[in-house]
């Protein structure tokens, strides 16, 4: 299994779109790791830096409808390649959530007023979260204060999650 | 109960429910295209399963940047070019032979009803319009459907578009879909497959068709349909009539992949379009949709006419004639891409190409290039472009660029204003 621990990175917007997660021009790349530079090169959110804002950072929690546009599985391969395996939002576009379970990575949706939670109570402070990925719980502290936030995924995503993504556990199932 | 096309189509590939509510579905086609196959390729080469599960089941195309424009886009091609004759892949278009991807699969007849179509594209919902299930991928489910022939989803729900009344001149399906968009919103329709039924839809060509399932996505669904009827059959006939002794016998056997009277739905939204007006976007998502008439007047820098979503010959045509015998705007550049070889042939025929040249159009060869900025027409920073093609992100076809969408008529309007427009050819 991968890396589901580390700092947060908090993008308060809405639709933000696989072209601005990674560009097209970027997409003439064949290799994962030669994508890392440019992750949400094009992201159109006031204050955010992708030079600088991205370093370090193991977890993306943002809104509505992340990863919506195209199919490109180079978004959740930019992510990966930056040490970023879970993204938390209120909800995914069908393609890149299905993608980010298909490479053995979390997407995992929360309820609106649990999202607003963690942007009122822990964006802009030193904050990490960590998945807990037997008991369905996320764990999210930031200095002097801890928390658990429970969610739930489906038994396809969690044994995708288990085994590192769908190529391996297809073939060995088809 | 009745049930939905959708539902049918799952029921006849499902193969089994591993976990509850995850079907894994049986796959007729699986389409490749030289952005999203080569990283499969390779990865299923590293991990020592370089095979496919039926080469005649699997049609490829190098459509995105097409012919190469650097060593990078050079090598994207050579890994699918040598990949195709590795496996016997027949139905693999190179350069010079090759279209955009959601234009030509259909033109060679490769989408039936009740098929189940996947490809690392998100625009694949466009092959619903044939009554198949369709849909986008990523490239690792690309990867196992190209490896095993199958994929799995979570059922789909559906909701349903019924479209009444009859479109007044100028209007046309990239009207429908934009402002079905703006109803449902960029993910009003996520996890769901859009039915479009009625009778501005029963009218409309395949072409048309194709046009309103292209956009089913931007709305976040799963995949857009159509019933098929006997608009589907002449198209496929030159395909399918060693299959059939007669049109109605094929016609007849594909009834079976409409939905049920008594199906559920989701939603089922019913509108009149007989007042609605050509429509175009603004700002930098597909849901916001305004009437032409609002955005009058907005200056542009480039017109495009091309894509998946409006480069077929249908499209060229309406464009053409906007444009006869007129010149664009000095302060423009007009590019148009026919989708397809075919479209191109019959273009230059119907002397459509000669009408672009003379107003002024440069027209390039079959590629997606311009529509997400890769190549042939990217912006510059600050341009704005009005075009017919599917998305409007910030920097979607150049980095700093602003995209409007339109129908064609609309785009060659604006061609030849140097702003947004059509009230002329809206009021003719």
């Amino acid at each position: 299994m991968k890396n589901f621990s580390g700092k947060v990175l908090f993008l308060d917007r809405s639709d933000i779109n696989t072209d601005e997660i990674i560009p097209a021009r970027y997409l003439t790349e064949i290799t994962k790791e030669a994508l890392k530079p440019f992750l949400l090169e094009d992201l159109s959110l006031p204050g955010f830096d992708s030079a600088t804002d991205i370093k370090d950072k193991a977890v993306i929690v943002t809104r509505e409808n992340f990863g919506c546009g195209s199919s490109r599985e180079h978004a959740p391969w930019s992510l990966e390649v930056n040490g970023i395996n879970v993204v938390i939002a209120e909800s995914f576009a069908r393609i890149f959530r299905q993608n980010m379970y298909n490479c053995g990575m979390f997407a995992i949706e929360l309820p609106k007023e649990k999202i607003d939670y963690l942007f009122e109570n822990y964006a802009g402070k030193d904050t990490s979260i960590e998945i807990d990925i037997d008991n369905d719980k996320i764990i999210v502290s930031s200095p002097g204060k801890s928390e658990e936030i429970e969610f739930s995924v489906g038994g396809f995503d969690k044994t995708l999650v288990r085994e590192g993504g769908w190529v391996g556990y297809a073939d060995k199932k088809y | 109960m009745g049930k939905t096309i959708a539902e049918k189509i799952f029921d006849s590939h499902r193969v089994e429910e591993p976990f509850p509510d995850t079907h894994v579905l049986k796959l007729d086609r699986v389409f490749c295209h030289e952005i999203t196959t080569p990283i499969a390729i390779t990865d299923l080469m590293a991990r020592g399963m370089d095979r496919v599960f039926d080469p005649t089941k699997i049609k490829a195309v190098i459509d995105h940047v097409t012919p190469a424009k650097d060593s990078k886009t050079a090598e994207q091609g050579k890994i699918m070019r040598e990949w195709a004759k590795r496996h016997g892949i027949k139905d693999f278009f190179d350069v010079g032979r090759n279209g955009v991807c959601h234009a030509i699969f259909p033109e060679k007849g490769f989408v039936r009803p009740g098929y189940t179509v996947i490809m690392g594209d998100s625009h694949t919902c466009t092959h619903g319009a044939f009554g198949a299930f369709a849909a986008g991928v990523g490239t690792t489910d690309l990867e196992v459907g190209i490896l095993k022939g199958v994929c799995a989803f979570h059922f789909p729900k559906t909701i349903k578009f019924v479209l009444n009344g009859e479109l007044k001149p100028g209007v046309y399906a990239k009207d429908v879909i934009l402002f079905i968009i703006k109803q449902l919103t960029v993910n009003g329709a996520t996890n769901k497959v859009i039915e479009f039924t009625g009778p501005i839809v029963e009218k409309m060509s395949m072409e048309s068709r194709m046009t309103i399932c292209n956009m089913a996505i931007e709305a976040g669904g799963t995949c857009g349909v159509c019933y098929p009827d006997m608009t589907t059959v002449d198209y496929l006939w030159d395909f399918i009539k060693d299959e059939y002794s007669t049109k109605e016998e094929a016609l007849a056997d594909y009834s079976k992949w409409v939905s049920d009277e008594d199906a559920e739905y989701e939603e089922i939204y019913e509108y009149d379009m007989s007042e609605l007006e050509p429509m175009v976007t603004f700002g930098y998502k597909p849901d916001q949709v305004k009437s032409v008439k609002d955005m009058e007047g907005t200056k542009v820098d480039q017109i495009y006419i091309g894509s998946c979503t409006n480069g077929r010959i249908e499209d060229l045509r309406v464009a053409a004639k906007v444009l006869e015998g007129k010149k664009i705007s000095d302060d423009v550049r007009g590019i148009v891409s026919p989708a397809t070889p075919k479209i191109y042939s019959m273009a230059l025929k119907e002397g459509i190409i000669d009408i672009f040249q003379d107003a002024g159009f440069c027209v390039t060869n079959p590629t997606c290039g311009a529509c997400l900025g890769m190549s042939n027409g990217v912006l510059a920073e600050g341009e704005v472009c009005a075009s017919t093609t599917n998305r409007n992100f910030n920097g979607r076809m150049g980095k700093g660029g602003t995209v409007h969408l339109m129908s064609p008529a609309t785009a060659a309007a604006t061609a030849i204003a140097g702003v947004i427009t059509n009230s002329e050819l809206f009021e003719a």
